[in-house]
């Protein structure tokens, strides 16, 4: 495990001069992520705020071999590149060791690039593919996606007479990836930056694809005060909403285990996208929140053994 | 900005000069954009309540907390956006949130 004095002293892969907005959970853990890689790296996004904000032309935020594609397709695009690779060093042509990451928002992996991360990793290539889940298509303006909480108002699951916000539970992505087989997978959070460096650097590692979802709040879209980025990431798995966990080789491991109950509602009061929840007649969505991440969190020690 | 990429994609450069499938050939210059103007506030680092931790280094989204040798070193003014990251996850309270303008003597602002 490095210390952050050593993490300091190596090149910093992500440049400033982004457009990403001030305080972006995105800027935070790609730094992270990509701060425990030891070789040279091909970097693909899928389009979202993180690709937008860091490849405006002529301009690339990214001290690295950058592969542009589009929104649906960055885990086949990085999965090609990485084919090729092999190819050109079994041909002697490429004398160096890549790695090869992909990185996108929730909308591009939960929903619209689902089907062609799901083939990389059934392909079996030597990839990374980072979710930064900031729960909803941020980039054209707060769309609910499969990632976004249920309660949570959103421009297509507008808070008015109608509904109160999204109707649905997220999607379990993380799970998802882990039934691939693959030889990784895990759920991370930048607040705990030693547990993610240390997830990044097993998926850097592990011969053949490996998976990490990552928490990246979005303080446009969640509406929290920015400055307390910390604080959200922190309650987000105090509250078990949010666990942190890994797949090895299909062994489920816990990494981190809560001292106390902390209610589900600590962390959603602090984000302006679940305000309305707390007035008296939508309590009751907060409850069934509350009941969902509880039985979430009981199918997960069980998967980990720890029951 | 190197000469060749200067070249490139000055703000006169017609299309047919412009480099081919948009590709960008100076990889990391958006260092040479300056996003320090979006700032309404500013960190100002107080050197003698600073441990020199690094978690402001870690937090950073913009690349903006430039440590050296292994220490807190300086802000880089010129990207930091002032989202006020870095003064909260700070433990020791070494770094002042000021209103950008504002000038206090005695401040050490690392410019
Ligand atoms: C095929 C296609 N459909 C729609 C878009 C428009 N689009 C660009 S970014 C984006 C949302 C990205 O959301 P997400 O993946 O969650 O990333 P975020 O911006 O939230 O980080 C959408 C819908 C597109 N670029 N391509
Ligand atoms: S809208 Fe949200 S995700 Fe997009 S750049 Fe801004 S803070 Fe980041
Ligand atoms: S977080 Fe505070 S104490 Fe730690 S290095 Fe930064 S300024 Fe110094
Ligand atoms: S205010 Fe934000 S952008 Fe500026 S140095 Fe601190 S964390 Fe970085
Ligand atoms: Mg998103």
């Amino acid at each position: 495990m490095a210390t952050l004095k050593e993490q300091s002293k190596k090149e910093q892969i992500l440049t400033g001069g982004h457009r990403l907005c001030a305080g972006c959970g995105h800027g935070i853990a790609v730094r992270m992520v990509l701060n425990a890689a030891e070789d040279p790296l091909v970097i693909g996004c899928a389009t979202g705020c993180l690709e937008v904000a860091t490849t405006i032309y002529p301009y690339t935020a990214w001290r690295s071999s950058f592969i542009h594609n589009a929104f649906e397709n960055a885990a086949a695009t990085i999965s090609g590149v990485e084919a090729a690779y092999k190819s050109l060093k079994k041909q002697g042509k490429i004398k160096d060791d890549f790695k090869f990451i992909a990185f996108g928002g929730d909308g591009g992996t939960y929903d619209i690039g689902l089907q062609s991360l799901s083939g990389a990793m059934e392909r079996g290539h030597n990839i990374v593919y980072v979710c930064l889940d900031n729960g909803a298509y941020m980039n054209t303006g707060i769309q609910r996606s499969s990632a976004t909480p249920r309660g949570a108002d959103t421009t297509t699951s507008p808070v008015g007479k109608v509904i109160p916000g999204k109707q649905q539970f997220r999607k379990d992505l993380t799970a998802i990836m882990a039934e691939h087989n693959i030889p990784y997978a895990a759920q991370a959070s930048p607040n705990n930056w030693r547990d993610l460096y240390n997830k990044a650097k097993k998926a850097f590692e592990v011969e053949g694809p490996a998976f990490i979802n990552v928490m990246a709040p979005c303080p446009r879209g969640w509406r929290y005060n920015t400055p307390d980025i910390a604080d959200i990431l922190k309650l987000a798995y105090e509250t078990r909403y949010w666990p942190l966990y890994e797949v090895e080789n299909g062994e489920w491991k816990l990494n981190y285990k809560p001292k106390k109950y902390v209610p589900v509602e600590e962390w959603l009061k602090l984000q302006g996208r679940f305000r309305h929840l707390f007035r008296d007649e939508n309590r009751y969505i907060i409850d069934e929140i509350q009941a969902e991440v509880d039985r979430r969190w009981e199918v997960l020690l069980e998967r980990c053994g720890e029951k | 900005m190197n000469k060749k990429h200067e070249k490139v994609i000055a703000p006169d450069v017609g299309w047919r000069n412009v480099t081919r499938a948009g590709i960008i050939p100076t990889a990391g210059n958006a260092e040479y954009y300056e996003t320090g103007g979006w700032r309404t506030k500013k960190p100002v680092w107080i050197e003698d309540k600073c441990i020199h931790c690094l978690l402001c280094w870690r937090f950073c989204p913009d690349s903006s907390v430039i440590a050296e040798d292994g220490k807190f070193g300086r802000f880089d003014y010129e990207h930091c956006k002032g989202c006020g990251i870095c003064v909260n996850v700070c433990p020791s309270d070494a770094i002042d949130f000021i209103d950008e303008g504002e000038t206090s003597e005695g401040r050490n602002d690392g410019e």
